[in-house]
């Protein structure tokens, strides 16, 4: 019970302040890659301003970091907090696609 | 294994090199392996044994070749893999800790990904890359690359980055199998891969015929080389994968003329005197009880006292059985499996398809290398396919075993003593030689009768004899002829009695006579003997007749001339002047 509220503490805070986590996997300076790693931080700016954590990996660095994520298609983008963990593969130009990936979607 | 790898490497063309899979089987039919560094595609239906043949391909190459390999499974974990292999004698976990082996698990959910935008699949090359380059693996699977479809959108993409995977494969040099699921209708993959796979195709199948379950290999397409064309049976068992390439009828086997004893004295004779031909085919066929299995067993017995080996494939009785009952009859076999001279091979004809026993006999013999095979009985496969099914399966058998020089008996019931030309299997027609044992009904009993109905290459006998199970093994009687024909049993042993009494009796006859030429002769003798004394008196008597005739003439002369002398008036001294006178007077 107590996990289960834990949860739903943590769905209630989604946009009170815990910072989110972000990981996003790239593959050098492909054109995929750099309109991601551009769109992403200006999503994050306008959305999460302040409040998150955005980790850059290039997989042709370091390519064991794939297997453990279980990279296939990239770009890939990991929201590792808040839970739940989601992921989202694209250029990121797809901003509502996004913003629902990473839970702010106003559904509107 | 090695035997294979030998067979075929000749068979290689220069032009495209090939990679050994270490199946069994399986690479005699592609000549050779699979196109060295490049993609083939293994498609089929689901369980038909896609994932077990690719994992077998990394695992006998990085065993048997010292050539590593890449494992990408999309659809079980690394772990459930090395489970599901396990039992297969193939340690995942060890060849992993090696680096001879690599298993990379990709999972893929749709339901956790969202697509945000254009994207390609660069990461999976990028893993697939690093897995290559971190072992050196020269052999990569994908398992199941289909799996892609069902977790990511973008169709488009997909395709154009599959032609890319694959023509990266290719550069990469790596011999690589994909595998696919078998599609709606005619397709071979749901997502057409074969399309970007086009240098060797090999299509899985797995088919339930009366309740049977067969799985079957085809390559479908295999560029720039030849390959066997057929659909080949092949078996899953503790030893992995074996594939059947039975379908070289070439009728190009070495035969031999060295001869073998059946086991059965009487059957050698009635066989030319010597037996049968070493590599050899013999059917024994007969109605229930006719002593078939006998017959099989003398001829196991025997060839295992020749120190040779026998494979005894046994489908109706068990092992145990079969012993128990030799044994009642003279002949242990149990001493011979001790010596690991016999190997049983007890399973029952429904246990599997007819392909299947085909699959298992074959790699039976294959691993103990008898030099005899004996099938008892094989009219029971006739329940599990059609005559000309069994036929050809029974074909198939027969010329493997010809190639290896192998002699083989196969034992068949005829379920209708009428109709004694064919069997029900028809392989009459195709083995060497065909004994028939069969039910004499005559005079309220029922004896055996055995008869050499055909044998290629010899003299044989064209005679019916009868056939006697004792305690101390099976013998043939010799041919009995009574005034009423062919006596068998108990009939013959009554003729054979009633024919020694009137034997008795003639010769006795024979003495009495003999005796009574002799008193006869005596007799004669003897009076052949008073004759001659007889003669010789009257010649005596003759004679002295005779000497008294000449007696009295000469005394008659003197008297005469001393008449006459006295009338001339001389004197007695006169007389002396004619000595002649005196001569004959004297004789």
């Amino acid at each position: 019970m107590a996990d289960q509220d834990g949860v739903l503490d943590r769905y209630d805070n989604n946009t009170a302040g815990e910072p989110y986590v972000l990981r996003l996997f790239i593959t050098g300076a492909s054109p995929n890659s750099i309109r991601a790693v551009e769109n992403i931080k200006s999503i994050c700016d306008e959305y999460l301003k302040d409040r998150y954590q955005l980790e850059i990996i290039d997989i042709h660095q370091q390519p064991q970091l794939a297997e453990g994520e279980d990279v296939i298609a990239v770009p890939l983008m990991i929201k590792k907090s808040p839970y739940p963990e989601r992921r989202m593969i694209g250029d990121m130009s797809d901003t509502q696609r996004v913003l629902k990936g990473l839970g702010l979607a106003t559904n509107s | 294994m090695s035997k294979t790898q030998k067979k075929s490497s000749p068979i290689l063309y220069g032009t495209l090199p090939k990679v050994l899979t270490g199946i069994v089987g399986l690479d005699e039919i592609t000549e050779g392996g699979l196109p060295q560094g490049r993609p083939t595609l293994i498609c089929g239906e689901a369980g038909c044994g896609k994932t077990l043949m690719s994992l077998e391909f990394i695992v006998r190459g990085a065993v048997q070749y010292n050539e590593p390999g890449v494992f990408v499974a999309f659809e079980e974990k690394s772990d459930e893999l090395a489970m599901n292999v396990a039992s297969l004698g193939f340690d995942l976990k060890k060849l992993q800790d090696q680096k001879k082996l690599k298993i990379d698990h990709v999972h893929i959910d749709r339901s956790e990904i969202e697509e945000t935008g254009e994207y390609d699949l660069e990461g999976l090359f990028i893993r697939l890359g690093y897995a290559i380059d971190s072992i050196g693996a020269k052999r990569v699977v994908l398992d199941t690359l289909e799996n892609l479809f069902s977790g990511l959108n973008n169709q488009a993409v997909l395709r154009m980055e599959l032609r890319r995977l694959f023509g990266w494969l290719k550069e990469k040099g790596v011999t690589a199998i994909i595998t696919g699921e078998r599609g709606e209708g005619n397709s071979l993959t749901r997502q057409g891969l074969e399309e970007y796979v086009s240098d060797c195709v090999i299509l899985l199948d797995n088919r339930v015929v009366n309740q049977i379950t067969t799985r079957r290999l085809r390559v479908i397409k295999y560029r720039g080389t030849v390959h066997g064309t057929n659909e080949y049976p092949f078996l899953i068992d503790e030893d992995g994968i074996s594939v059947l390439p039975v379908t070289s009828l070439k009728m190009a086997n070495k035969v031999s003329t060295e001869r073998i004893s059946t086991g059965v004295k009487g059957l050698d004779d009635m066989l030319g005197g010597k037996g049968l031909y070493r590599g050899g085919s013999v059917l024994v066929s007969g109605t229930a009880g006719t002593g078939k299995t006998s017959l099989a067993a003398s001829f196991a017995n025997e060839t295992c006292n020749r120190k040779e080996k026998c494979v005894y494939f046994a489908m109706e009785e068990s092992p145990s059985q079969i012993i128990r009952n030799m044994r009642s009859i003279g002949i242990d076999l149990q001493k011979h499996i001790d010596k690991e001279l016999l190997i049983f091979n007890a399973s029952r004809p429904n246990l599997y398809g007819l392909e299947m026993h085909l699959v298992a006999m074959h790699k039976c013999i294959r691993k103990y290398k008898p030099s005899v095979v004996i099938i008892d009985p094989i009219t029971n496969f006739i329940n599990i396919g059609s005559v000309s099914d069994v036929k050809n399966m029974l074909v198939r058998m027969i010329d493997f075993l010809q190639e290896e020089g192998i002699s083989v008996m196969f034992t068949a019931l005829s379920l209708n003593t009428i109709v004694n030309e064919q069997t029900d299997e028809g392989v009459s027609s195709l083995v060497d030689a065909w004994i028939l044992v069969r039910d004499i009904e005559f005079n309220g009993e029922r004896n055996r009768g055995l008869y050499v109905m055909k044998s290629r290459g010899m003299k044989h006998s064209n005679q019916v004899r009868e056939f006697v199970i004792t305690n101390t093994g099976l013998t043939l009687v010799d041919v009995y002829l009574g005034p009423d024909g062919i006596l068998t049993g108990s009939a013959r042993e009554q003729q054979m009695l009633v024919e020694k009494t009137g034997e008795a009796i003639h010769s006795s006859a024979v003495n009495r006579k003999d005796r009574e030429i002799l008193r006869k002769r005596k007799v004669l003798e003897a009076k052949i003997a008073s004759l001659h004394s007889e003669f010789e008196s009257v010649e005596e008597e003759l004679n002295k007749v005779y000497l008294e005739e000449e007696l009295k003439k000469q005394i008659l002369d003197r008297n005469r001339e001393e008449v006459t002398r006295l009338r001339r008036g001389e004197t007695a001294e006169t007389t002396k002047k004619h000595p002649k006178n005196d001569g004959k007077a004297n004789r």
